[in-house]
């Protein structure tokens, strides 16, 4: 038998039609659903006289747009408290389950889905979100939608799909200390650029990828569309089975060991061939953070900004001259020492509970410099307990941080978490777009251990700098 | 969506590459629950200034802007987030057709769905294309779907690539949930057949 990829499994179980010289009618195992990209597919889908065809495959909850200060409900916004309410409506009338307001398993999307073992090996998944490439890390096929394509999977659980072409990231050595899975995909999209991936899903190999826990491979599965890819994807192993067992929506019993055969079926064989090929040795890697108005702008920590002089594409000397303008940044400038007026550790990235275990381990016994307002938002309300079961939050209070309540936040500013016009904010986000956290707002991305030590410093620092006890 | 086959018009260059969504539609107008009035939100934090007054010097709120439905954009355009909003925007504004070297693969995805058509040409033609609207500004171009083609002024074509169905559902305005609708027994099939996990691939 030819030797076939974990994606080729995926895929081909999944096609239902395929016509010539058309795309592959998909099948859709589950379709997550936010408040944001929603109403017009729902709105369109009524106007058509159309039901949910499969409620029972289809999730909702409210993230985006959700005050993450306790005293921001009910919500003043008429907009946001109107994306509530119609979210809320549809999902009744279509019978659609919702993690609502006070729903105890309410999230971020992509921090929900694996937490509440929606996400499962060997699925498609999709969302009307670009993210949705994070429930990768579990071997499932899963990538962020439109709107019209949201509509299209609710009438019809299907989707009008080309197959995408392969690309094999290879992962060899071990991180050093300090350096996190977050470092790691900045370092790879640094390297092939944010269009590198483009038409392309990416699937991650290696020991490097195998030593890593499920909330890592979610943290490089998530930023993979940061590259241009279509998704990510980790093949499943024990660390995938053992983080599944037992969690709310994960197969129990004689349906556990059917689904577990199967899933054990899944991995890439040796030998499959992939239509490109990247490789990194993670050993040789560093702490990262980006400089510039996309999340491939990035260096190690210690390093100093390139010159747009000696760069000779065009286009990329254009965009690194306006990003630095932006960012009012200079040529050949270090980061290190740069101040720093808002920490934020949160987002479908850095969100989960290993996450704040990190930033606590750095902040524990410390306090945050006064310069710096320090946001430590959880990926959801699970997380948001398993935090302060631990402990985590009075750490960060002690420290001077602010414990706040789960949503997206800071990662795009629209609950009205927001940086001002010119602020510079380290952030363990996803993108660092102009006006991504605010208008005007200037973004380093970065890992919740450099969040934490640069809060800290109230300048950009590296957490090596700092003795840490594990965590 | 209406079909389109052939268009001649006026085109605005914005020469930056890498436009994300994030500019295309800022985050803040993403809470809007209808499609209505999204042209006000295209470009907003790079057409208006803190006042809301609009900046004389950004393309689309120059003369030539107006009545203009061709897109000239830099490398790698719509990258970012998969927001529909980006889309609305544009063909509210009055765009059909963008034309970059590429484009991300959510953002070409949406165009398609709402009849923006997202045109490919090499860096050579690319640069042509700046150097043509820098020395008449007014210039017009002309597509034409069935042949593939972008017609320059002085009658010099260019192909673009179009995959067989994206162009079908142009020139026929198919709508893609029609397709899907249209397909409902073998998906209802499909789904009998995989429920007991009998579907061998
Ligand atoms: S945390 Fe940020 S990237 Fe993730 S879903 Fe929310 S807005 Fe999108």
């Amino acid at each position: 038998m030819t030797p076939r990829t974990l994606f080729d499994r995926i895929w081909s179980r999944h096609v239902v039609v395929q016509e010539p010289q058309s795309p592959a009618v998909l099948y859709v195992d589950l379709h997550l659903v936010h408040e944001v990209t929603s109403p017009q597919a729902f709105q369109d889908l009524c106007a058509r006289g159309l039901k949910v065809r499969r409620p029972d495959k289809t999730f909702a909850t409210i993230d985006h747009i959700v005050p993450t200060d306790r005293r921001g409900f009910p919500i003043a916004d008429a907009q946001a408290a109107e994306q509530v309410r119609q979210i809320e409506t549809n999902c009744r009338a279509c019978g659609v389950q919702l993690f609502g307001l006070d729903d105890p398993r309410r999230g971020i999307v992509h921090v929900i889905g694996p937490e509440l073992g929606l996400t499962q090996p060997g699925m498609t998944i999709v969302c009307g979100d670009s993210h949705t490439a994070t429930h990768g890390a579990f071997g499932a096929l899963a990538f962020g939608v439109g709107t019209s394509q949201v509509e299209h999977v609710l009438a019809t659980q299907c989707l009008l799909q080309y197959k995408p072409k392969t690309m094999q990231v290879r992962v060899d050595g071990t991180l050093p200390r300090g350096v996190t899975a977050k470092d790691l995909v900045l370092a790879l999209i640094a390297q092939i650029g944010i269009g590198g991936g483009t038409g392309s899903v990416i699937e991650y190999a290696g020991a490097a990828i195998r030593a890593l826990s499920m909330e890592a491979r979610l943290t490089i599965c998530n930023m993979t569309i940061e590259a241009g890819a279509r998704a990510g994807m980790i093949a499943p192993d024990d660390t995938t089975f053992e983080y599944l067992a037992g969690r709310e929506f994960a197969p129990k019993g004689a349906a556990w060991d059917a689904a577990l055969a199967h899933w054990k079926t899944l991995p890439t064989d040796d030998g499959a061939t992939f239509d490109e090929t990247v490789s990194l040795d993670a050993s040789a890697l560093e702490p990262m953070i980006t400089f510039g108005t996309n999340p491939g702008m990035g260096m190690p920590i210690a390093g100093r900004i390139p010159d747009p002089a000696t760069i000779s594409d065009a286009s990329q000397k254009h965009a690194l001259t306006k990003a630095l303008a932006y960012m009012n940044l200079q040529p050949g400038q270090a980061l290190l020492g740069h101040p720093i007026d808002v920490a934020f550790i949160g987002s479908c990235t850095n969100g989960r509970l290993s996450d704040l275990r990190a930033a606590a381990a750095v902040l524990k016994s410390r306090h945050v410099s006064p310069r710096t307002r320090v946001l430590v938002v959880p990926g959801s309300q699970q997380v948001k307990r398993q935090a302060e079961q631990e402990g985590l939050h009075e750490i960060f209070r002690a420290a001077g941080a602010e414990w706040r309540e789960p949503g997206c936040s800071l990662c795009i500013a629209m609950n009205g978490d927001s940086l001002e016009p010119g602020q510079y904010c380290i952030s363990t986000s996803n993108r660092n777009f102009e006006g991504r956290q605010g208008k005007g707002g200037r973004t380093f991305l970065g890992s919740p251990l450099t969040a934490a030590a640069s809060a800290l410093a109230g300048a950009v620092a590296d957490a090596r700098e700092f003795s840490i006890a594990d965590f | 969506m209406n079909p389109l086959k052939t268009l001649t018009a006026r085109v605005v260059a914005l020469p930056n590459e890498n436009v994300d969504t994030d500019q295309i539609t800022p985050a803040r107008f993403l809470k809007v629950t209808d499609k209505a009035g999204m042209d006000n939100y295209l470009f907003a934090d790079w057409r208006y200034d803190a006042a809301g007054n609009a900046r004389p010097d950004f393309v689309l709120n120059q003369p030539r802007a107006q009545g203009a439905q061709i897109l000239l954009a830099g490398d790698n355009f719509g990258c970012g987030s998969s927001r529909e909003h980006a889309v609305w925007a544009l063909t509210a504004f009055g765009f059909r057709a963008v034309i970059s070297t590429s484009f991300a693969d959510i953002f070409r995805n949406n165009a398609l769905k709402n009849g923006l058509l997202t045109i490919v040409v090499d860096k050579a033609s690319h640069r042509d294309l700046f150097d043509l609207v820098a020395e008449i500004p007014d210039a017009q171009l002309t597509i034409d779907v069935a042949a593939q083609t972008l017609t320059l002024p002085d009658g010099r074509a260019v192909n673009f690539p179009l995959d067989p169905f994206a162009r079908t559902c142009f020139l026929e305005g198919v709508d893609e949930l029609g397709y899907l609708l249209a397909r409902r027994d073998a998906i209802s099939q499909y789904e009998r057949n995989t429920q007991h996990g009998t579907r061998e691939a």
